[in-house]
């Protein structure tokens, strides 16, 4: 009955051309990154031993190991979530559970897509005039950590409100039918159905602030530290600084060095990131409605 | 009458302090956006008002604030900078993440699409230090060998980088504006005999090209504000650029190498405040507008990440 005209074969080899032009566009915004990858591996590989992540830096940063900068990441990390996931999930819970359509509520929303936005070495020059000038912290992990805390606010609000939206809204109807107070609803029943969610995107944060650099290089991170931090008002070396450092501030530096130190640095942002979409991709299928 | 009803208990208070905890957190968003703004115009309050000009500021290319006579605070060669490797960083950007959304969103089905997501997802989460250590390390021999540059630090090599950097952002965002657009348009297109060409081009383009601009501001913004990859692959020359083969200087790529050398309180020291100032103006304008335009036309939808609770996940 249907006899493909001329039109129609046009139309399909027209629509097989932009398929595949489309395609070859997606690939060639994935094959670059592989190819650096791998580039990554190969050179930086040869560098990595259990030496290299577990002794400090010696001969002036041109030889030996990473540890100050890695166990300086760990501290600036969980001094960061402490301090922005109780304040992320209060902002979401208010834009998801409480929040009117208002304009404060969009005044609010215009403030985390700004704050997500704001270029980093602007929130750099915050902490300095804040955190380490205005309060007093000095250059410390403290101040860094607080730098840090703000400008990955966005990521832990975003996703919690998008974990908390998950929840059906027949849930807190039953809830508050049973005449449950909005709060005594969010605790027994709103947070226990979405905690997961918020997970994932505390993971998530964990490998937003383990890889930033302008933040941390004038509120807390410096270039050479021969100890560890002791507390939240020391200075400390970090992952990200050090790359920059020895790439561009250290003469002479071997050349494996940077790429090890490239590797291990995008190993755990990467892993970390890997870790929060497997987490969501479990837990959609393990979703009971 | 039921007293009960009306009864300030324990959990009565209980839900009250949540609701004004909650509500401060919320309102916390708008105190740092606040604060940044208050606390940077803070330091750089000496200077705007002492010896700033606004002609020289915008107008002069001489940013020579360490010059012991006569220190000059000229950033036009700095925002030249800025905006030399943002625009290339767009033109190899923004095709190839429009076709990449378009290819995720309308063509590819199931596995292949969720796998693709991923992808872009992990790209968008590479460190901006790993990009410029890519930058110096990988790209800088690679361009002086094809192009036969003396240096390969320079407009390209971070317009490249920049590019790389934005487009998984640009793409994710682009993606999510087409999903806005309802299937029933695609639907009623496709029961006119329209190919799934014919319904991208005439249906979901221009459906979609609200989120689809905003998608473009918000990679514009991105690489207006990127700092360590620029710092690292723009070749750091205070310079007004007449080929993608000039080294210049961005914006914040200043701030980041000035500020430590600096005394604190000094006339430079105020001057990068400024800069940051300016910064923090021209992104939060650019955001501003990207969520006008999110806003704007997407019928029937209101914001990305904002459906109705129930249907979540089908």
């Amino acid at each position: 009955m249907f006899e493909a005209t001329a039109r129609n074969r046009r139309n399909q080899s027209v629509e097989g051309g932009f398929r595949l032009l489309f395609l070859w566009m997606t690939c060639m915004l994935i094959l670059p990154v592989v190819l650096i990858l791998g580039v990554l591996i190969y050179r930086g590989g040869p560098a990595i031993s259990y030496e290299f992540l577990l002794t400090p830096p010696t001969d002036g940063m041109t030889a030996g190991g990473i540890l100050p900068a890695l166990i300086g990441t760990v501290w600036l990390v969980v001094v960061a979530l402490l301090a922005s996931v109780p304040v992320g999930v209060a902002a979401a819970l208010y834009l998801s559970e409480y929040a009117p359509d208002n304009r404060l509520t969009r005044a609010i929303n215009l403030a985390i897509i700004n704050l997500a936005g704001v270029p980093s070495i602007v929130h750099a020059l915050f902490g300095v005039g804040a955190f380490v000038i205005f309060f007093r912290f000095g250059t410390s992990i403290l101040a860094a950590s607080l730098t840090l805390a703000i400008m990955t606010l966005p990521v832990v609000i975003v996703s919690t409100r998008e974990s908390l939206q998950t929840v059906p809204r027949a849930f807190r109807e039953a809830c508050w039918n049973m005449g449950a107070t909005r709060w005594q609803t969010i605790r027994k029943v709103v947070l226990p159905n979405s905690i997961s969610g918020i997970l994932t995107g505390v993971i998530l944060e964990v490998s937003r602030t383990a890889g930033e650099t302008a933040p941390i290089m004038f509120t807390g991170a410096v270039f050479f530290s021969p100890f560890l931090p002791q507390s939240v008002l020391d200075q400390t070396m970090a992952m990200s600084l050090h790359l920059f450092v020895i790439q561009t501030q250290v003469p002479n530096v071997p050349e494996h060095v940077p790429f090890g130190v490239a590797l291990v640095l995008i190993s755990m942002v990467l892993a970390m990131n890997g870790l929060s979409i497997a987490f969501r991709v479990y837990l959609r299928g393990r979703k009971k409605w | 009458m039921n007293a009960a009803a009306d009864r300030r208990d324990l959990s009565w208070w209980v839900d009250k302090v949540a609701q004004i905890l909650v509500l401060a957190g919320g309102l916390s968003a708008i105190v740092f956006i606040v604060g940044i703004f208050l606390f940077i115009g803070r330091e750089g309050a000496g200077f705007i008002f002492e010896g700033f000009s606004l002609r020289e500021f915008l107008l002069s290319p001489r940013w020579t604030p360490t010059s012991n006579h006569n220190p000059t605070f000229g950033a036009l060669a700095l925002i030249a900078g800025t905006a030399s490797v943002t625009g290339l960083a767009m033109v190899v950007a923004v095709p190839f993440s429009l076709g990449a959304a378009i290819y995720i969103g309308e063509f590819a089905t199931g596995r292949g699409r969720e796998t693709l997501k991923v992808l872009v997802e992990l790209l968008a989460a590479i460190p901006s230090v790993v990009w410029g250590f890519v930058g110096l390390s990988i790209m800088n021999p690679l361009i002086v060998r094809v192009f036969d540059a003396p240096v390969g630090l320079n407009v390209l090599n971070s317009g490249i980088i920049l590019g790389l950097m934005a487009a998984p952002i640009m793409t994710t965002i682009a993606e999510d504006a087409l999903k806005a657009v309802p299937d029933t348009y695609r639907e009623a297109a496709e029961a006119m005999g329209a190919t799934r060409w014919q319904v991208i081009l005439k249906v979901v383009l221009p459906a979609g090209r609200n989120g689809l601009v905003a998608a473009t501001l918000l990679g514009v913004g991105r690489g207006f504000g990127e700092t360590m990859a620029v710092l690292m692959a723009s070749g750091h020359a205070v310079n007004l650029p007449t080929s993608p083969f000039d080294a210049v200087r961005a914006l914040t790529a200043t701030i980041a190498a000035e500020l430590g050398e600096t005394a604190e309180g000094s006339e430079h020291w105020q001057a990068l405040f400024t800069l940051g100032i300016f910064l923090f103006l021209v992104t939060f304008t650019i955001n501003f507008l990207a969520d006008v335009f999110v806003r704007g036309g997407l019928p029937g939808r209101r914001r990305r990440g904002r459906r109705p609770v129930a249907s979540a996940n089908p």
